[in-house]
């Protein structure tokens, strides 16, 4: 073989796999391109659903972790790719909604829907889907080993019995971190919130970035005790881990997933389709296959191995002052802890 | 004749002129995947939440918070480690492979490459598996994998194969009639090494030193997996961007990180300017003769890193076929299934093999020609340095920050280009500016052994310089090419960070897929699907070495006597 043939060779293969990488063809029905935190599993069965009552569009998913989807969203700002979101954080979106990046619109459906998940504007920015709590998920397994108490309140967790075995999401790197650190601060008052992180950081072992990992760590035992997300909790238990989900007597922070049209989007009127079904009861008998709480009342349905006491002890969360000192108290935590909590790794 | 090359007394032929085009044409493209597009998202750094010109403001804000100090010390101290630990073992091994008689030498090659092969998810949930609080071997690391340990640990099974590949071109060129010169003057083998071998390797060795460092400066997945409360500059990067969508910070941070690449750029050139050509027209290939004691030591060597390879990804293997870690060790199946938990099943590793054949077509061809430009165009210094320059820069740049920046870039309404976003071009492109470096790199180091009076012999016999690219420079650096083609198809296999924000519904890809699942909770298929691409990577690293033994073997066969 001389050389020549092989570079042509080289170049035929090279043009097939380039023509194998060419895009794939369009579909007749109006794409609607929906950005989701929601779960994986979630994606398949909210699809199906709304498509069999909407046989003229088709959902396309962009869905990622909270964090990176809002980021996303927040740099295509300018010139915006999403049509709709549906199952985005109410913190994020609500960010979206002062920067001028939705398309107000009320669907028919909201006036049912408990006064907590609406935006308060009208027509409203966004409208709630479910919420979802941060809890203390408990290894009972690891629990026994050590012969460690079972924690019944958040002040439980500050006794030496938990030396090193919490483990939380870093406030910085996660919005269910920092709900709970808000949490904390309006239950017990700023004052004494802070000294309580204070003896707690003595027993955290690790503030890890992401919100459902320490639930997760604690199913899988790496830590006896996990600050984090219920339902990633509850799903790990149904899955054989020995977790109990603890919900302290003080009160929970938790945070609401909610639907908003994307302003600019070329598909408004499939958008405003997706907005009404997401506020039907249908949806929410959906949505209340993962979570215990959903917007609409009376939709009585409850996950496998959910605390049933979850709803009732939701503080009374003020959003708006959570949005304005979240700059400074995450500069006061990541002074306190975050620089701090080196050396005690090595 | 190369004398007259420095001096730049020959007048600009038409030749040069068209070569200089040629590099022209390189910067332009460079501009447009590496520099606009991180220059998008670092202006940034220059403005408030709202795009208002703040000046440093940001920069004085950061600078102002104490975790700032911390962090980069940290970023200093596991690079500096891990480069410590992986430069010497990788030119242990890349020595044992082109200078030793090495028994099954394809499968020790194959092997050293398997970390780049997994996404960097894979060694973080094997070191779990293996030394975290459940694992078989926790009294092995004395305490708590997460932290430091776990860092260097991961850093240094995920950073090998790079400097393998590196040290490997760089020792794979010698003239063997050095070593018979030495060998007849009686130079003991030490003066040897150390005046024959290490000054011809140089070049390498800067090099991987190099991209180690910059590569654990800026990488953040390991950091996130087992990195405990050990915070450094990438994990400050992660805050800002996708835990506060604060992209001034991050870019600010960004910035930062890019000062490590600056002295990375400045003490290349450096040594770069000292490199002399190895490969001389008349120079005849090294041939390693067998000896006992040195064969034997260094196979030894290589079977000890090749297991502590293969123990990590065995320990993956098993992980994905267990039911429930650590409470019910029975073996399934099960989480092959990937359709159970994600929408797009197994359809996210077409996307992947389909991203991954791009990068590896389009990235080499750019890579190779962009290197040969800059290397053989004669004068024109300033902006061959400039194409040095954008070719650095990818190595320095954290993928979310590059991702980012391709939003705002690619993204922006009046830029005739937005019709690439969301597209799968558009993820090619991006995986051939992610990891352009080291890319460019093995070129420069196998066209910089390469004399240059082939060209001044072809040129003196009036054949056309692109000729001589074809029937010598091509054929001889055909390992290299290959080489590159492989690193950038496993790595576009792998990446995740940068493509994190850019694929679109019809371009999942299975890396990001991985990830997904594993936030999901479900390590053992997010383990399993790390497995899959492993194997295809092995596959087509397997076809590589198949083809090398063939096609190289022909094609190199007249250098030998």
């Amino acid at each position: 073989m001389t050389i020549s043939t092989w570079t042509r060779r080289a170049l035929c293969l090279g043009i097939a796999a380039a023509s194998l990488a060419a895009a794939p063809a369009f579909a007749q029905k109006t794409k609607l391109t929906v950005y989701t935190a929601l779960e994986n599993d979630q994606l398949g069965p909210f699809k199906k659903a709304f498509e069999a009552d909407n046989p003229t569009i088709e959902i396309a998913w962009v869905r990622d972790s909270t964090g990176v989807v809002a980021a996303k969203l927040m740099a295509e700002k300018d010139n915006p790719r999403a049509d709709i979101i549906w199952g985005l954080a109410a913190s994020n979106v609500g960010l979206m909604a002062q920067m001028g990046m939705l398309e107000p619109y009320t669907p028919p459906g909201a006036k049912d829907l408990k006064p907590l998940f609406r935006s308060g504007k009208t027509p409203d920015t966004w409208v709630g889907m479910d919420a979802y709590l941060s809890v203390v998920c408990f290894n009972t397994a690891e629990a026994e080993k050590g012969k460690k108490p079972k924690p019944a309140t958040w002040a439980d967790l500050i006794k030496p019995d938990y030396k090193d075995s919490i483990v939380m999401p870093n406030p910085a790197s996660s919005g269910t971190g920092y709900l709970t650190v808000a949490a904390w601060l309006q239950i017990m008052g700023e004052e004494a919130g802070w000294k309580y992180m204070d003896a707690l950081h003595q027993n955290i072992a690790q503030y890890i970035h992401s919100g459902s990992a320490p639930c997760v760590q604690a199913a899988k035992g790496e830590r006896m005790i996990g600050i984090g997300l219920d339902t990633r909790g509850a799903s790990e238990k149904t899955k054989g881990a020995p977790l109990d989900i603890i919900v302290p007597k003080e009160g929970l922070g938790w945070e609401l997933e909610v639907t908003a049209i994307v302003k600019g989007t070329k598909n408004l009127d499939a958008a405003k389709k997706l907005a009404d079904w997401a506020a039907t009861k249908k949806a929410n008998e959906l949505y209340a296959d993962t979570y215990p709480i959903v917007a609409l009342a009376g939709v009585a349905k409850m996950p496998a191995n959910y605390p049933a006491d979850g709803e009732k002890a939701m503080i009374k969360n003020d959003v708006e002052w959570m949005s304005k000192n979240r700059d400074r108290i995450l500069a006061e935590w990541t002074k306190r802890y975050d620089g701090k909590s080196a050396p005690k790794a090595k | 004749m190369s004398l007259a090359i420095a001096t730049g007394t020959i007048r600009a032929s038409r030749e040069d002129l068209l070569m200089r085009a040629g590099v022209v044409a390189v910067v332009a493209i460079l501009l447009l995947m590496v520099g606009l597009p991180l220059w998008a998202l670092l202006a940034k750094g220059f403005e408030d939440a709202d795009g208002r010109f703040v000046g440093l403001a940001n920069y004085a804000a950061y600078f102002a918070t104490p975790a700032l100090f911390n962090s980069a010390l940290n970023s200093f101290e596991v690079a500096a480690i891990t480069t410590l630990v992986v430069v010497p073992l990788a030119f242990l091994y890349a020595y044992a492979l082109t200078r030793t008689v090495l028994p099954l030498r394809w499968l020790f090659q194959g092997i050293a490459l398997i970390p780049i092969f997994a996404p960097s998810l894979l060694p973080g949930l094997a070191l779990i598996y293996l030394f975290g609080t459940q694992g078989f071997f926790k009294a092995l690391v004395g305490g708590q994998i997460y932290g430091i340990k776990g860092i260097v640990i991961a850093q240094v099974f995920y950073c090998f194969p790079h400097a393998v590949l590196i040290l490997t071109t760089a020792l794979r060129t010698a003239d063997a009639r050095l070593y018979e010169a030495a060998d007849a003057l009686g130079a003991s083998k030490l003066r040897v090494f150390f005046t024959v071998t290490l000054p011809g390797a140089k070049y390498g060795v800067v090099s991987a030193a190099m991209v180690v460092f910059t590569l654990v400066i800026t990488d953040f997945g390991v950091a996130k997996v087992i990195g405990g409360n050990f915070n450094v500059l990438a994990t400050d990067v992660y805050k800002q961007v996708i835990g506060q969508q604060n992209f001034s910070m991050g870019a600010v941070v960004g910035m930062v990180l890019l000062a490590p690449a600056a002295l990375a750029f400045a003490v290349d050139r450096l040594v770069q300017r000292k490199q002399v050509a190895l490969l001389t027209a008349r120079a005849v290939p090294l041939e390693p003769r067998p000896k006992f004691a040195r064969d034997a030591f260094f196979t030894l060597f290589c079977v000890i890193v090749s297991l502590f390879i293969l123990a990590i990804i065995g320990m993956a293997a098993w992980g994905s076929l267990i039911k429930y870690w650590p409470y019910n060790l029975s073996l399934t199946w099960a989480n092959y299934d990937f359709e159970k938990v994600d929408a797009n099943g197994w359809d996210s590793l077409l996307n992947s093999i389909r991203m991954a054949v791009g990068a590896a077509i389009f990235g080499t061809a750019l890579m190779f020609v962009g290197a040969w430009l800059t290397e053989k165009t004669r004068g024109f210094g300033a902006v061959r340095g400039l194409v040095q320059l954008l070719a650095f820069l990818p190595m320095a740049v954290p993928g979310l920050v590059l991702g980012l920046g391709y939003i705002f870039f690619f993204n922006a309404r009046n830029n005739p280009l937005n019709f690439l976003y969301a597209t799968m071009a558009i993820l090619v492109i991006n995986s051939v500016a992610h990891f352009y470096t080291v890319g460019h790199l093995t070129a420069a180091t196998a066209l910089k052994q390469i004399d240059p009076e082939f060209e001044a012999v072809s040129a003196s016999l009036k054949v056309p310089v692109w000729r001589t690219f074809l029937r010598v420079t091509v054929p001889i650096c055909l390992p290299a090419i290959l080489d590159i083609a492989i690193y950038l198809f496993v790595n576009a296999m792998t990446t995740v960070s940068s493509v994190i924000f850019l694929y679109s519904p019809d371009t999942k890809l299975a890396s990001v897929a991985a990830l997904n699942i594993e936030e999901a909770g479900t390590t053992a298929a997010a383990a399993a699907l790390c497995l899959v691409i492993v194997g295809i990577s092995a596959t087509v690293k397997g076809l590589h070495l198949l083809a090398d033994r063939f096609l190289f073997d022909r094609l190199q066969r007249w250098r030998r006597r």
